[in-house]
């Protein structure tokens, strides 16, 4: 799907990147972790998230993730607005919550960048 | 244990990070990103590099006075060595278990502080030595092997 189908299915706003309606959004995370989102997103994944500080751009830079999803009506501050236009990360807020949003995205035919964790990780 | 390279690095690089400093933190990443990806490193050693810096990062800005990023690269092997002026670490193995953390509440809210910082530079990395004196500071060495 495309960021655009995104936004419309999400009733989302776009914050940052307007011009890059046309990008087609392959898989997703989610999570308010950034170590967890660091340790487990994927290249050109799409991030779903509650965190709004500049890290979370950062974080979506160094993994140059597709762009970022603000759920539960969230929008981060001025210095993060900036930094994901610097740094042309495209972001969106929508006010469904992160179940909801993961939901209707995954219904849309949107799927996991992974299924699960490996088991080494899961016993810890 | 980490061997002491036998050749003279084709780039070396020093960086400084201030403890606190949470508005420019990821910013010596970012360049250290950038440097790899002018140089020609695979993706793969790219994105390996930026994670594990980050998150080192983000442990200077995080627990530290400040921290010197030192990189150097050679045709085999990419080193980075951080060495930070703060509180230093107790107990390095309790430190390396996912989960363990001694972050503040204003460190979790940001996203981070949940004991995965070190597990996750090491698993990105193909070497990791930490060394600690407590009261003076940390020295983290880290080392990507960029043909393997």
């Amino acid at each position: 799907m495309t960021l655009r189908e995104m936004k419309d299915l999400l009733g989302a706003e776009v914050l940052v990147g307007s011009e890059c309606m046309d990008v087609e959004v392959r898989d997703a995370f989610a999570a308010d972790l950034l170590s967890d989102v660091l340790a487990f997103a994927k290249e050109g994944t799409l991030l779903i998230t509650g965190i709004t500080n500049p890290q979370v751009i950062r974080t979506a830079e160094m993994l140059e993730l597709i762009g970022i999803v603000f759920v539960r009506g969230k929008k981060p501050d001025e210095d993060a607005i900036k930094l994901a236009q610097i740094k042309k990360v495209p972001l969106l807020s929508t006010r469904y919550i992160m179940f909801e949003t993961c939901g209707r995205l995954f219904r849309n035919g949107l799927v996991g960048c992974i299924e699960r964790v490996e088991d080494d990780r899961a016993e810890e | 244990m980490i061997e002491q390279r036998n050749e003279e690095p084709l780039l070396e690089q020093e960086f400084t990070v201030e403890g606190g400093d949470f508005i420019h933190a990821g910013e010596v990443s970012s360049k250290i990103k950038k440097i790899l990806k002018e140089i020609g490193a695979s993706q793969e050693v790219v994105r390996r590099a930026a994670i594990a810096t980050y998150e080192a990062e983000m442990n200077v800005v995080c627990y530290a006075k400040r921290g010197d990023f030192h990189l150097a690269i050679t045709p085999e092997r990419l080193e980075i060595v951080i060495q930070d002026e703060g509180q230093g670490i107790e107990d390095i193995d309790l430190a390396m278990k996912e989960g363990f953390s001694t972050a503040s509440e204003e460190i979790r809210e940001m996203g981070f502080g949940a004991g995965m910082g070190l597990p996750n530079i090491k698993k990105n990395v193909d070497d990791l030595l930490i060394t600690s004196v407590v009261g003076e500071g940390t020295k983290v060495t880290m080392l990507i092997l960029t043909k393997r």
